[in-house]
């Protein structure tokens, strides 16, 4: 089992989804991307162009906003005039760059190219006021704040490209000349824009926000001052924690995989570094079942076996069942529930011999010699953390469910609504995982293993925020009975009649259960939406092709699976999320917060980076 | 003492056994006993083990793991002490190590190679050892191939070879200079095929060794740098492998290292000066290396390989006079060791002091070739805090290292006529300069006096103070020197001291520097000599009473001077000069007579004034028409005279030459005929 981990980066800007960009856009967006990765524009959009509205009226742009005129009179300096970029500086940039060049200096050459706050007077140039800097070409002078200026670099004039380098980390600023760096100053302000400014007819200059490549090899400096962070978080001192260190380390690889059900390797991981496992071995295992069931589309079973190992836990949680349903549906149109699986396939048999692991207990909850009904709850702890297993207690017992019908109208009236999140996040991943798992048509196996062989964590930067994650089960490879269920054509429930009369039976059932959670705990949006996408793939001749047929996507399946095996965890008194992801979600976290509070060596920390 | 030598004793005696495993178990104990322990290893030596060790090394009957452990223990010896290098290379290490590079096992060969790595390494080891015999670099260069450990150290033998000639140089601001003869010879083996392949190996020493190499091969080097500009490496120009060795993120030293290659290409001539990678990335790169954030070592290397790269090239002064502020950053050189360092961190201090000489001469040389050519940079550097009297200071410190670079300095900002008007004089730079001048070496004075030459010039307020301290003797001595450059110096200074100067002056520098010595530098082998010498007789003979009272004491050997180059096989610039000394004489009130009753002297100027150059023409011209000048004594004799000699004719021809010059002076002489 590889318990490799991947974490997901920053979302997608909204950009990036659109579909008829321009040859140049797109170079623009391919280089704002690289140059700026931990940017989320959907928060603090990149400065692309000057803004029309924050500019002096003595200016005038063109070619979409890149080039700007002077078109005042220039007599003297009260006629100067200067224009923003559109948006400011994103402290999660860690180094800005942008260039000018200077297409032509007009009468007299007096061109600025700076940096200044929203809000400074735009009949000056940047620089001359209060938070505003600004580098003067005809004399070479720097301007910061202030009207007199010191000498800084040499004058430039037509055909000089002058580069702004902002650097957020150490709060300094430098200019360039030609590709040449400057002497570099300091700089204490946030939320600075792009400013250039002119003040005598004639002179125009062309900004580049990264449309085109930069003279100045920006990316080189970049490498540096990222060479310089990961330095520094690799030479963080750990001081006296440091033999703590591995059993820490430890505890966060086994609570790992305790957490996901891979036992066989939890187990010779404890028994390699002599640790001890915080859960019985069967529960993990039963554990590990039902999530394999979730995974596999059998989510009828999945219900039955989770009420029957855990009895009274879907009642406690109306709004899990509920979703469960809702994928217990959708499976059905899928033809992959064994609701109708065994009315569509010949050999009822196929579905019985589910091929777990070896030593995975017999599936049948009445049947199960682990399991006597009646049995005492399972000492808890009140920490959520279970105490270390005794060596007496060889089995946990647990009272066994009485019927799997009961569950869908028992109810309890203190169950928090619990899958809200979880149903918002099985929509919002729609989008994403729709690039890798679009191709799924023929073989769902071949897929799966694809997929699933990373261990590949999925989760959009909400979640993460919440120290929640996506988890995908590793199937057995040679778990083929469950997956071959698409090969043969896909039909509305495997093309069997009585498996349809049995899924809008089964429909009916579900719409019944939402108006029943609907009296008890008042409309819920999501539900709503949820069922009506459910319903909405019996409106298309062939579901798999239709505008909601995402959901029949067996990736769907991986937020339920790990919002049921939390619950399950939650009720045991385990950890709802392993210390590993939490760790992880706590870092994202932390390097998203040290964006908000204009933080810049963000861009350079990201977790991504030391993930392989 | 004795108790340490009895048990070193066992350890040599052990060598001895006549059992073969019981001499490896010996070499094995021993190898473990002298780790790190230097008092060990000379104990040994002294004992005699190295001798014994390298005849088992030179045994083929010893098996392969008795050679080897003798090689790892030989080397072990080698890294102690000076003495220790002095003792092995003495018992002929090297012959026998390179000997045992022809055995067929790659593990021995290791041993070795790693052994001679560490002798080569010292600076007591003479690099000539390496290639006496013509067989040992090709067949390192063949072992290239074997493995990664003999690349490492074949590549760094190549490389280190020549510390020992560290810094004898004055332009070279490099770790270890190769003579070219050394180049020439890796070179011939292919050195740079076999070498450049390394510089993508995936082991880091490796490329960093293989990668100093091409710095020592290049520097200097035409050839070599011209073969390398185009050299690939896995598809990619070597000069784009090195820019990418230089990004940010890459090791210090390989950034450093790699900026050196390019330097030393570029000033080699095979990559020009405005390409990218010499403008974008090789300046940058050295400009970055002199910021605070690096190691002392780092800066000084880095600001002396700049100064270097931009010495030749005013546009790459300009570019590095901007970036990043340099010419400000240099100015933090001189702050070593910080009266902070002093009093808390005597580790610091130390390390402070032992840079601090280092630190200040790089930064006066990068100083000296930024301001070279411009006139603006140069006022940058003297508006630096402190700038001049930090030379000044520097002009007297005990390094003769600094002395020099802080004259190179001065010497580079003496060329603006401003500096010289007002920070030059302000500064009294000429009181540390003149005291320079006594008892320094060559190199030193040559820069010194090629500086006083130019304090000594008329507008420079320097030159009376200077005149008054008794300087002509000096330079008198100078003209002297056996090296051309300080004779140059020398009399190049008299000549400008001579410029527009008093007569008593005059009546010194004549009478300090002698007839005799004013004729020796009249047939002097330079010619740069032989003109300043012109130029020093012409200032001489300026103004009419100076002339005449020169010319009444010298004037017959002046006038046999004269005559001597004007018939001697000379060039024309020479025989102007000379033309122009004699047009001053003839300016002269009783000087005149001199050339008037001289028919051979009057005969060679008609010959110059038909000559086929018209600058000799001129200058011919230019003193007949002081000769017959109207409103002199005896003008009229001389002019009839000059008539008889048949002068008019040729002055009435030349008042008819294209060259508007020369027909006006010709034109204005006949007027004072007319007169």
């Amino acid at each position: 089992h590889s318990a490799g981990l991947h974490y997901p980066g920053a979302s997608v800007p909204a950009y990036s989804t659109f579909c008829c960009l321009s040859g140049d856009e797109q170079d623009l967006n391919e280089r704002l991307k690289r140059l700026y990765p931990a940017v989320n524009e959907e928060e603090t959009p990149l400065p692309r162009s000057w803004s029309p509205k924050d500019k002096y009226s003595y200016i005038g742009l063109s070619q979409n906003n890149l080039r700007v005129h002077y078109k005042g009179h220039g007599k003297n300096h009260k006629d100067a005039a200067s224009v923003r970029a559109t948006h400011p500086i994103p402290a999660a940039c860690g180094i800005y760059y942008f260039e000018v060049k200077i297409v032509s200096k007009g009468r007299d050459g007096y061109m600025g190219i700076g940096l200044s706050a929203q809000g400074v007077n735009m009949n000056r140039l940047p620089g001359w006021d209060k938070h505003s800097y600004g580098y003067h070409g005809d004399d070479g002078h720097s301007f910061c704040s202030s009207g007199t200026g010191h000498p800084y670099g040499p004058t430039f004039t037509t055909g000089d490209v002058i580069g702004c380098c902002v650097n957020l980390i150490n709060n300094t600023c430098f200019y360039t000349k030609n590709g040449i760096s400057l002497e570099l100053s300091n700089l204490r302000l946030p939320n600075l824009y792009p400013t250039v400014g002119l003040q005598t007819p004639g002179e125009i200059v062309d900004a580049n926000f990264g449309q085109q490549p930069f003279v100045f090899d920006i990316e080189d400096y970049m490498s540096e001052w990222r060479a310089k962070i990961h330095g520094m978080i690799a030479r963080f001192p750990i001081g006296d924690r440091l033999g703590e260190w591995q059993a820490v380390l430890q505890n966060m690889v086994s609570s790992y995989l305790v957490h996901h059900g891979y036992c066989a390797t939890a187990t010779s991981f404890a028994r390699a570094t002599q640790t001890m496992i915080q859960e019985d071995q069967t529960s993990i295992k039963n554990r590990q079942r039902i999530q394999k069931l979730v995974l596999a589309g059998r989510v009828g079973e999945a219900i039955e076996a989770t009420q029957q190992l855990y009895p009274g836990l879907l009642e406690r949680n109306p709004n899990l069942l509920f979703v469960l349903k809702c994928r217990q549906f959708v499976e059905m149109v899928n033809g992959t529930d064994s609701e109708v699986r065994c009315l569509a396939i010949r050999s009822p048999k196929s579905q019985d011999s589910y091929p777990g692991s070896p030593n995975l207990s017999p599936r049948h909850g009445a049947s199960n010699p682990h399991l006597h009904t009646g049995g005492t709850e399972s000492p808890t702890c009140s920490n959520g953390v279970t105490p270390l297993k005794s060596k007496n207690r060889s089995s946990i017992k647990y009272p066994s469910a009485s019927s799997s019908a009961s569950s869908s109208t028992s109810s309890s009236p203190s169950s928090i609504n619990y899958s809200e999140s979880n149903s918002s996040d099985s929509t919002k991943s729609q989008p994403r995982s729709a690039n890798s798992t679009q191709e799924t048509s023929d073989s769902e196996m071949e897929i799966e293993a694809e997929h699933y062989s990373n261990g590949v964590v999925d989760g959009s930067s909400a979640r993460i925020m919440n120290g929640t994650y996506k988890h995908e089960e590793i199937l057995q490879p040679d778990d083929n009975s469950v997956d071959e269920e698409c090969s043969n054509g896909r039909q509305l429930c495997g093309g069997n009649q009585a498996a349809t009369e049995r899924m809008i039976q089964f429909g009916r059932e579900l719409q019944a259960l939402n108006e029943q959670l609907c009296r008890e705990y008042g409309k819920n949006a999501a539900h709503k939406k949820m069922l009506q996408d459910a319903f909405s793939l019996l409106a298309y001749s062939d579901p798999w092709n239709c505008p909601v047929g995402q959901q029949l996507d067996p990736t769907q399946r991986e937020s339920l699976c790990s919002a049921l095996n939390s619950a399950i965890l939650e009720s045991q008194n385990l950890p709802k999320h392993p210390p590993l992801m939490l760790a992880l979600g706590q870092a994202t976290a932390c390097v998203q917060l040290m964006a908000r509070v204009r933080s810049g060596s963000c861009s350079f920390a990201r977790v991504d980076n030391f993930l392989h | 003492m004795q108790e340490v030598t009895a048990t070193s004793r066992h350890y040599v005696d052990r060598l001895f056994d006549p059992d073969p495993q019981k001499v490896l178990q010996g070499v094995i104990d021993m190898k473990n006993a002298v780790i790190g322990n230097n008092k060990q290893k000379a104990n040994l030596i002294v004992l005699g083990a190295v001798p014994r060790l390298l005849y088992l090394l030179q045994q083929s009957s010893s098996g392969l793991d008795l050679r080897t452990e003798c090689a790892v223990v030989l080397g072990s010896l080698a890294m102690g002490t000076e003495n220790n290098i002095k003792s092995l290379v003495d018992c002929h290490i090297i012959p026998a190590l390179l000997q045992g590079l022809l055995s067929p096992e790659l593990i021995f060969i290791e041993a070795c190679l790693r052994c001679l790595r560490t002798v080569f390494i010292s600076p007591v080891t003479p690099v000539q050892l390496l290639y006496t015999d013509p067989t040992v670099i090709p067949h390192l260069m063949s072992l290239l191939s074997s493995s990664q450990k003999t690349q490492e150290y074949i590549t760094q033998i190549f490389s280190l070879n020549a510390h020992t000639h560290k810094n004898t140089h004055d332009d070279a601001p490099l770790l270890c200079v190769q003579t070219s003869d050394h180049q020439t010879v890796l070179f011939n083996h292919s050195a740079v095929q076999h070498i450049a392949p390394l510089l993508i190996s995936p082991s880091y020493k490796v490329r960093m060794q293989a990668l100093k190499c091409f710095s020592v091969l290049a520097y200097e080097n035409t050839q070599v740098s011209m073969t390398l500009v185009n050299v690939l490496v896995d598809g990619e120009p070597l000069s784009q492998v090195f820019v990418r060795m230089m990004q940010r993120d890459q090791p210090v030293e390989m950034q450093l290292t790699a900026a050196k290659c390019l330097t030393f290409m570029c000033r080699a001539g095979a990559i020009q000066t405005e390409e990218s990678c010499i403008v974008l990335k090789t300046l940058p790169c050295l400009v970055r290396m002199c910021s605070k954030d690096h190691l002392l070592e780092e800066r000084v290397d880095g600001a002396e390989t700049l100064a270097y790269l931009i010495e030749p090239d005013v546009e790459l002064q300009r570019i590095a006079s901007t970036t990043d502020h340099l010419v400000a950053m240099l100015a933090d050189y001189f702050k070593y060791p910080s009266s902070v360092s002093a009093i808390t961190d005597i580790k610091r201090l130390d390390h402070d002091l032992k840079h601090a000489h280092e630190l200040r001469q790089a930064a006066f040389k990068l100083y000296a070739s930024l301001g070279s050519n411009d006139e603006d940079i140069r006022k940058k550097i003297t508006d630096t805090e402190n700038m001049m009297d930090r030379i000044v200071s520097g002009l007297s410190e005990s390094s003769i290292k600094v002395r020099l670079a802080a004259v190179r300095c001065l010497h580079s900002l003496s060329r603006s006529v401003q500096q010289l008007r007002t920070s030059f004089h302000d500064h009294a730079v000429w009181k540390p300069l003149m005291k320079l001048l006594q008892n320094a070496p060559d190199d030193v004075l040559i820069m010194a006096s090629s500086t006083l030459c130019n304090l000594l010039l008329e507008f420079s307020p320097s030159k009376e103070p200077i005149l008054e301290s008794g300087v002509i003797e000096l330079l008198c001595s100078l003209t002297q020197s056996d090296s051309p450059a300080l004779r140059i110096n020398g009399i190049w200074a008299l000549m400008n001291m001579a410029f527009q100067a008093d007569q008593k002056v005059k009546v010194e520098i004549v009478g300090c520097l002698g007839t005799e010595q004013l004729f020796r530098l009249l047939s002097d082998p330079d010619n740069s000599v032989l003109m300043k010498t012109l130029g020093l007789l012409r200032n001489l003979l300026s103004t009419r009473p100076h002339i005449d009272q020169i010319m009444s004491s010298h004037g017959k050997q002046i006038m046999q001077a004269v005559t001597l180059i004007l018939e001697a096989e000379q060039s024309i610039e020479v025989k102007e000069q000379t033309l122009c000394i004699l047009a001053n004489i003839a300016d002269g009130n009783t000087a005149k007579d001199l050339i008037m009753t001289n028919d051979d002297m009057l005969q060679k100027i008609k010959y110059y004034m038909s000559h086929s150059s018209v600058k000799l023409q001129l200058a011919a011209t230019f003193c007949i028409s002081n000769l017959i000048w109207n409103e002199e004594d005896g003008s009229q004799e001389r002019q009839d005279k000059l008539r008889e000699l048949g002068f008019v004719d040729v002055l009435h021809k030349l008042s008819q030459a294209s060259d508007p010059n020369l027909s006006d002076r010709a034109k204005t002489a006949m007027q004072q005929y007319l007169a």
